[in-house]
């Protein structure tokens, strides 16, 4: 390996740690495994350890959308125009059975899998999962991050489209 | 809880518009021809000994091996007299409905439901459009005819945002 390719490595390895440590999610909970997820926040889960307390409200200030809850036809495209938002670097963790598969709903009303409109990185199943399913689902997710390679993802998005 | 006179009265005042008067554990039906709902409907509630000013419910049914197909049902209450009246009414398929949101306001959005779910058309409502489903949707889920997962369950989901069209 060249200086140069190692250091282009090394430095890739910085950016993964620091993103995979700070992984903000946008708040967005659709149904009950929203509660589960709100929980995970609590003193008792912590998410803060792993860096994710920091729900974010705007997602242009977010990373990661965990789709918590069943996704109806009608949130469908205000789900995917809330992903447009988000600035890249983003990832997605379908959270529970609804935004895995469908789950129980099958039905012409219920979107059966979020990865219809959205990429998912991280599926956790569950009806709802219990918050350590979320937790190990960002644990998995930072996994994930750590091992992506350089020039995957741009180290800058500009919202115009002009990645630099 | 006042004896509902509602049956006898409505007997008496419009003959031609009762089919059939129903009790059962102290709750009133009564059915009422289609043609003649909103006579009896503004009757109910300015008539001062019923005075019927807040309607509860409105249900459509779909009865899919009965002619007419559809019934609605009327939930009425009386805060005066604190006594509730069911009123129902067929339609058949196809066929129209008088809207009732000018004499109760409650009316109009659920008409709109019964019109999202069943297809049951409200005349001269003031804004009869979907209300619980998306407004590009194809079909009313609740007619028995409707399956269950929809007509495109198997297809993967498109969505379109506005900005990307």
């Amino acid at each position: 390996m060249g200086v140069e390719a190692a250091a282009a490595a090394s430095l890739q390895e910085v950016i993964n740690w620091a993103r995979k440590n700070s992984i903000w999610p946008v708040t967005f909970g659709l149904a009950c495994c929203a509660l589960e997820m709100m929980v995970a926040s609590s003193s008792t889960y912590d998410i803060a350890r792993f860096g994710s307390e920091v729900f974010r409200p705007s997602p242009r200030q977010a990373d990661l959308m965990i789709v918590a809850g069943t996704v109806t036809r009608k949130m469908a495209p205000m789900l995917k125009r809330i992903y447009e938002q988000m600035p890249e670097p983003k990832w997605v963790i379908a959270y529970g059975a609804c935004a895995c598969s469908g789950g129980i709903f099958q039905t012409y009303n219920v979107v059966q899998g979020v990865d219809q409109i959205i990429p998912v990185d991280v599926y956790v199943p569950g009806c709802p999962p219990r918050p350590e399913g979320l937790l190990k689902g960002i644990i998995t997710l930072q996994e994930k991050i750590a091992a992506e390679p350089a020039g995957q993802r741009n180290l800058v998005s500009l919202p115009w489209g002009n990645n630099g | 809880m006042a004896k509902c006179m509602a049956g006898d009265l409505l007997k008496e005042t419009f003959p031609e518009a009762v089919r059939d008067i129903e009790e059962f554990r102290r709750e009133t039906s009564i059915t009422v021809d289609a043609d003649h709902v909103r006579e009896v409907m503004t009757f109910l509630k300015e008539n001062e000994k019923l005075c019927y000013d807040l309607l509860l419910d409105l249900a459509g049914v779909d009865f899919d091996n009965r002619s007419p197909r559809f019934m609605i049902a009327y939930l009425l209450h009386s805060t005066k007299f604190n006594n509730k009246l069911r009123i129902k009414t067929t339609v058949a398929e196809g066929a129209s409905l008088d809207t009732v949101s000018d004499i109760w306001l409650a009316a109009d959005w659920m008409e709109r439901e019964v019109y999202d779910m069943l297809g049951i058309i409200f005349n001269n409502h003031p804004n009869l459009k979907r209300i619980l489903l998306p407004e590009d949707f194809i079909g009313h889920p609740l007619r028995k005819d409707f399956p269950v997962k929809g007509r495109d369950f198997d297809q993967p989901l498109q969505v379109c945002l506005e900005e990307e069209r």
